[in-house]
């Protein structure tokens, strides 16, 4: 029997037949319906995602029509950012981005792209964006994340969860967490804030819930004040992960405790803050194919978008949503997930 | 690095290329989902739904409504000047706009 050739999680290239790519198939979407609790893929989805996997093409795309909108995170600093050493200026690569990469939504950041450290140099970053906005036409999102672990002593004044934790302080590392959310908050309000006057279209928080579920309350509640300061301004909540992790695990918005939660729940909130776009992100298991990953995240994702009222743009970058785990992901794997992502869950951008 | 040309070459609608931006700026200011979006972007400039990702159709619907393209005319809106025709023609009100406005009052 012919041998099908596709990609690991990796993006290292592995033959399958076509009785284990259906297998692969199966098993991802039952995996992301297991923890999740929704709906596996139907037979039809799961044979379009064959058809997908097993073409021999080295390039797929979507059907004409069904093209969707692009957004990025810290688009500004991608080529600082990972090192491919070509000296341009952030408002040259969002210039890029928009004449020769076909953004639909520019980003600037700070190369740290954290709140925190955008803070003390805000006015900076202002000037900027003020230039940005003067120069491009496409809309353009400042981005920047929520890092609480950057207000963690030495580098913050907060103490250490993750040293408290481990010596069985789980009030004091509570305590500490509940505290690293009110500097966070309050940082986020004041750049968000210093940006919507400086003209930005819309803020992109970025990689939300790396430090678990304080980290997206702390998103939330920041979006909620924002909401009501800056009426005007765009607010895309992109996640860290498929589920929020219960480092503090106690804490709740609007009732709904915020640990274990995935993409079809972490929208709902987002959407009662006032999230203007939600990124709902899967990582990815470099030790199982590109179709399993991409059967589990569409399966994720397609939840997500059938109960979210606001735009859904999955991420969609390097080990995440089927995007293999590596620097320069091949092409034949990333058109691969995109069409499937996009013809599947009929999201509204990447 | 560079995944973003497959990207957009797979699904993407290509930004200021075609109506990408126009689309995106319904998204943004009235948290309009994808088909909702484009169905108001194709009744506003006149065109179908299909047209939206052509860059030959956008290309020379854009010069003609001179809300700005890839390579700009002499003469043509750029930039700020762009978005204040994208505004306008759109009718909604985006944040930079109305701070210029406010500017050269």
């Amino acid at each position: 029997m012919q041998k099908i050739f596709t990609r690991m999680g990796d993006g290292s290239g592995v033959e399958l037949s076509e009785s284990e790519l259906k297998q692969d198939l199966e098993e991802g979407t039952r995996d992301a319906a297991e923890r999740a609790k929704v709906s596996p893929l139907s037979q039809d989805e799961l044979a379009y995602l064959f058809d997908v996997y097993s073409s021999p093409a080295r390039f797929v795309g979507v059907d004409h029509g069904n093209e969707v909108i692009f957004s990025y995170d810290n688009g500004s600093y991608k080529s600082k950012e990972d090192l491919t050493e070509i000296p341009l200026y952030g408002v040259q690569e969002a210039q890029v981005y928009e004449k020769f990469l076909g953004a639909d939504i520019l980003d600037l950041g700070q190369i740290d792209y954290s709140f925190k450290p955008v803070k003390s140099i805000a006015t900076f970053e202002q000037q900027a964006l003020e230039y940005a906005l003067l120069v491009t036409t496409v809309p353009m999102f400042y981005g920047a994340q929520p890092n609480l672990g950057s207000y963690t002593q030495p580098d913050g004044p907060c103490s250490n969860p993750m040293e408290l934790l481990p010596q069985g302080k789980i009030t004091e590392a509570r305590a500490a967490q509940e505290e690293m959310m009110e500097h966070a908050v309050r940082d986020m309000v004041y750049v968000v804030a210093a940006m919507y006057e400086s003209g930005a279209d819309g803020i992109n928080f970025d990689t939300v819930g790396a430090a678990g579920d304080i980290d997206f309350l702390a998103t939330l509640r920041a979006v909620e004040i924002l909401k009501k300061k800056c009426p005007q301004m765009a607010m895309m909540m992109g996640m860290a992960g498929e589920f929020v992790l219960g480092m503090h695990g106690e804490v709740t918005y609007d009732g709904v405790r915020l640990a274990g939660l995935y993409p079809h729940k972490q929208v709902e909130l987002a959407e009662k803050a006032g999230a203007t776009i939600f990124g709902p992100a899967v990582n990815i298991n470099t030790d199982r194919s590109c179709a399993w990953n991409t059967a589990r995240a569409v399966t994720f994702v397609k939840a997500c978008v059938e109960v979210s009222h606001i735009p859904v743009h999955a991420n969609m970058g390097m080990g995440l949503c089927g995007i293999p785990m590596a620097n320069c992901p091949p092409v034949d794997a990333v058109s691969r997930a995109s069409k499937a992502m996009v013809e599947i869950t009929r999201l509204d951008g990447l | 690095m560079g995944m973003e040309v497959a990207h957009v070459s797979a699904s993407g609608m290509g930004g200021m290329r075609t109506a990408g931006d126009l689309v995106a700026r319904m998204q943004i200011s009235r948290r309009m989902k994808i088909k909702e979006a484009k169905g108001y972007v194709a009744t506003r400039l006149g065109v179908s739904v299909q047209d939206l990702a052509d860059p030959i159709v956008m290309g020379e619907l854009r010069q003609d409504l001179n809300i700005g393209t890839v390579a700009p005319f002499v003469g043509g809106a750029k930039g700020i000047e762009a978005k204040l025709r994208i505004a306008e023609l759109l009718g909604i009100e985006i944040n930079c706009v109305n701070r210029f406005r406010d500017k050269v009052k």
